[in-house]
């Protein structure tokens, strides 16, 4: 589930000071009020209504009952929870540092100036986020696919048979190959844009000190692109953990390879609408939303104290 | 170069925008292999985007029998794009619209509900500040779809599931729009101004709309379309909310459409799907091509601050 939330975490929440500023007074309150009150309704209210739920039982016979922690004490002796869990972990350790690396290289190269048609290939590459996850894995997954898809292309082509990417040994790599292609060139954008603030004096510094173009990268910009690179990181801990529209869709090609507990995501959708566990949905929602909280305050930290 | 730029006497650049600069100081050279090597990514982006449109100009029979990436020899693209529109009583073009409701309600509540606070946390200190800034940071960590699951409980106690609004207040807020334009009030909104504008003994809104929206409008382009974006991408959302296919935006339909196939007797519409989904990107990628210089002026505020 990449799409719906790439916002941005880390924030310093102190703005930029300049001169005098208007006195502390209510007038705020008629600008922020609007903002504060439908945050309140859908992001305030459902978080407190999921951890009530989660404190809850609902039973067939006997109703609903007070279950303290029991819901949690569930989950963690849930081995499909952990499979999903472990499952987009794995699709975090490797997917996230492929798509970034990839995303480094090419905002380096475009900033480098060396390229023939620089704009085309900030804006050709970027192009993909543009488009929907729904239409981003209907696609690739039709080309995966061994009826009309290039796989069976190849197959029919060379006479060969190609390994199925829908099949359950390879569905995770497929996904993140989904997932790479549709935000590498955000990424790219992201480390770009911060690449272009970096201040002309610097470079001209180190053109004096007679510093190669391979040089300036290590001195230069990559210590400058931290920041970014933290930013990077953190959105896709996010949409990894989150990993839901991929999978969800390409489970109607490929629905021997996808489980209903695939990512933890599809795991707490499919306890609430097709199990009608509403509660235990909760208590898993709320396990991952607090892991991926913590991972992504860890890397924040990390990231804040090595620029100390 | 494939993007049209629109020269237009236009909107003020924002002021953190950096002043042009070479990457080095002599003009570099170009380099072949580097444009080869970035080329392979350059393919990977646009291989399948081709393959979409290479597709959507194939009928039903020539998607299993013809080379997948060049094209077959009936070119079916205009039929396609009729039986698209006119499929099951032209239920997409029902979609279109939901979708069309869902972004103009939805992304341009949420581009101005961010812009006023975002304005307010830079250019006023109220009590509570504070801890404002402390929720809503502290919320943005949070996964939307962990919240998603217990906000379709909630609204399914209010009643408000399986209606537009179910997709659309949800879609009102947008932290990382209000962070956005909180980057944007403090750098673009001299305070001098403001204080000028008080002496004055201008009211707080009048100031508001005659001295800060026009310095803003650089930053509320790039919100309104970074949220149009998610608006018109979602899926998880409406999947959760919606169960009558007349609400369904584009992607929900496409999805079933494709699910379709699966059902035991629904009819194989691949071409149609193919179709649908080019018919859907086409708007966003047209957006994004013209309106370049604002979201890519909005990333670079939102990069740099963090």
């Amino acid at each position: 589930m990449a799409t719906t939330s790439r916002s941005a975490p880390v924030i310093d929440a102190r703005p930029p000071r300049r001169g005098t500023r208007a006195p502390r007074s209510w007038t705020g309150w008629w600008f922020a009020g609007p903002f504060i009150a439908v945050f309140a309704l859908v992001f305030l209210a459902p978080i407190a209504y999921s951890i009530y739920l989660s404190l809850f039982r609902t039973r067939l016979i006997g109703g609903t009952s007070f279950v303290g922690l029991e819901n949690y004490l569930r989950a963690f002796e849930d081995p499909q929870f952990w499979a999903a869990a472990g499952r987009v972990s794995l699709f975090l350790a490797v997917q996230v540092p492929i798509m970034l690396f990839v995303a480094l290289l090419v905002a380096l190269a475009i900033d480098s100036g060396r390229l023939y048609g620089t704009d085309f290939f900030r804006v050709s590459i970027f192009m993909p986020y543009a488009v929907p996850a729904v239409v981003a894995t209907l696609m690739w997954g039709f080309m995966y696919g061994s009826q009309f898809g290039l796989i069976g292309n190849l197959n029919d082509t060379l006479g060969i048979t190609l390994p199925d990417p829908l099949s359950p040994q390879l569905i995770l790599a497929s996904v993140g190959n989904i997932v790479t292609w549709e935000f590498v060139g955000y990424n790219m954008l992201i480390l770009y844009s911060a690449l272009k603030v970096i201040p002309t004096s610097l470079y001209e510094a180190a053109a004096m000190d007679g510093a190669g173009q391979i040089r300036t990268i290590f001195a230069i910009k990559l210590p400058a692109l931290r920041g970014a690179l933290i930013v990077a990181t953190i959105f896709s801990i996010i949409g990894s953990f989150q990993l839901f529209n991929e999978p969800s869709i390409l489970q109607n090609l490929a629905p021997n390879a996808i489980t209903t507990y695939f990512t933890p995501n599809l795991y707490a959708f499919s306890l609430s609408f097709s199990g009608q566990q509403h509660n235990y949905s909760a208590t898993v929602a709320i396990i991952m939303g607090a892991i991926t909280m913590v991972i992504a305050y860890i890397v924040q930290l990390r990231g804040m104290r090595k620029a100390g | 170069m494939a993007t049209p730029t629109t020269r237009r006497p236009g909107p003020p650049t924002i002021r953190r925008r950096p002043e042009p600069r070479l990457s080095t100081l002599r003009r570099p050279r170009r380099s072949l292999l580097l444009t080869g090597l970035t080329g392979l990514v350059l393919l990977y982006s646009l291989v399948p985007l081709a393959w979409l449109l290479i597709n959507a100009t194939k009928t039903q029979e020539d998607l299993l029998g013809s080379f997948g990436l060049w094209f077959s020899d009936s070119f079916a693209l205009g039929d396609n794009i009729v039986r698209t529109l006119t499929y099951d009583d032209g239920i997409f073009t029902r979609w279109l619209l939901n979708t069309i409701l869902y972004v103009v309600l939805g992304a341009g509540g949420a581009t101005l509900l961010a812009t006023l606070g975002g304005y307010a946390l830079a250019k006023f200190d109220f009590p509570g500040k504070r801890a404002v800034f402390a929720v809503v940071i502290g919320a943005v960590a949070v996964p939307n779809t962990a919240l998603a699951v217990p906000t379709f409980l909630m609204f399914s106690r209010l009643g408000l599931t399986d209606s537009p609004w179910a997709v659309i207040i949800p879609s009102l807020i947008s932290p990382f729009g209000l962070y956005l334009m909180w980057v944007f009030s403090s750098d673009a909104i001299p305070d001098e101004l403001l204080e000028a504008a008080r002496v004055d003994g201008a009211r707080e809104f009048t100031t508001f709309f005659r001295v800060s929206l026009p310095l803003l409008g650089p930053g509320i382009v790039t919100v309104l379309l970074l949220s149009m974006v998610q608006t018109w991408n979602n899926y998880f959302l409406p999947l959760i909310m919606l169960k009558d296919p007349d609400w369904y935006p584009l992607t929900l339909g496409l999805n079933a459409w494709n699910a379709q196939a699966a059902t035991a007797g629904g009819e194989t519409v691949f071409n149609l799907v193919i179709t649908g989904s080019l018919l859907t990107i086409v708007p966003l990628i047209v957006a994004f091509l013209l309106l370049q210089r604002y979201w890519q002026s909005g990333l670079t505020a939102g990069s740099v601050k963090a």
